[in-house]
């Protein structure tokens, strides 16, 4: 219990550290101007939802591999996660958006591959509860999630494959692309901090797994 | 700071969706933390 106090506040003072450093200490982008500074959360928690689900797709594999209860509870910890951290993606974008293209949302390469990816990750945790029968739910929603996870480097490319509304990658984007010094010690502080976290909402919802995990057992052994 | 409202709401919302979604955890947890206790008192009862 004190681990997990420790590491929860631990995660709290980094994502604090990170939306300081946004909004004091990087400096404003000369086009877009303040509504820029969303950027360092929106693509912190896509960079974050992004390895969680990678994490997801290793306890799927590894569940169907090994069949071991424990990477089921890592899979389905890891779903949840990555699709609070899409949903905020999804909300912080069409935020910034707005003011930046006139548009709260368009239909476009990476905006449209990123829904389509919160849409598996649902399907995942629906089929998870349509299946009453342990095994079998364990088995299914990791082949499922094992296909849902092809999406996420779908999502990734979408900005190199395809030109559209959503901007080029500004990491290895190729010529032009690239950030200020400053606006970079910032990003890459505010994805760790975004890791942090996650890691942090990963490990508790782990707990709730493994604790619901221990009911099972009970009420078994209470049928008995 | 132009467009603050825009940003406070992305910052907000962002957290309020991370804070509820906690919240549910430790409330699952804690529902299920009960139940344990439960079922292991009727378990230890004689039948």
């Amino acid at each position: 219990m004190v681990k997990r106090v420790i590491f929860g506040t631990l995660a709290l003072l980094f994502v604090i550290a990170g939306a300081y450093a946004a909004f004091f200490i990087a400096p404003t982008e000369r086009t877009m101007g303040d509504i820029q500074r969303i950027f360092y959360f929106h693509v912190g928690s896509a960079w974050a939802g992004m390895d969680v689900f990678f994490v997801c797709f290793i306890g799927n594999l590894l569940y169907v591999w090994r069949r071991d209860p424990k990477y089921d509870s890592l899979g389905v910890s890891c779903a949840e996660v990555g699709l609070v951290l899409t949903t905020v993606v999804l909300i912080t974008g069409p935020i910034w958006a707005h003011p930046v293209w006139g548009i709260w949302w368009t239909w476009d390469a990476r905006l449209t591959s990123t829904f389509v990816l919160w849409l598996l990750y649902v399907s995942y945790l629906l089929l998870r509860s349509l299946i009453e029968e342990a095994d079998r739910r364990a088995l299914l929603s990791a082949l499922f999630g094992i296909f849902a996870y092809i999406d996420v480097p779908l999502v990734f490319f979408s900005i190199r494959w395809w030109r559209t509304q959503h901007p080029a990658p500004v990491f290895m984007g190729g010529e032009g692309s690239g950030l200020d010094p400053i606006m970079k010690k910032v990003f890459f502080f505010n994805v760790l901090a975004m890791h942090i976290f996650a890691a942090f909402l990963v490990a508790e919802r782990y707990v709730l797994e493994r604790t619901k995990h221990e009911v099972e057992l009970l009420q078994h052994e209470a049928e008995a | 700071m132009k467009n603050l409202g825009s940003i406070f709401a992305a910052y907000l919302i962002g957290w309020g969706v991370f804070f509820l979604f906690y919240l549910s955890i430790a409330k699952r947890t804690s529902d299920l933390r009960a139940e344990i206790e439960r079922l292991k008192n009727s378990l230890l009862r004689p039948k």
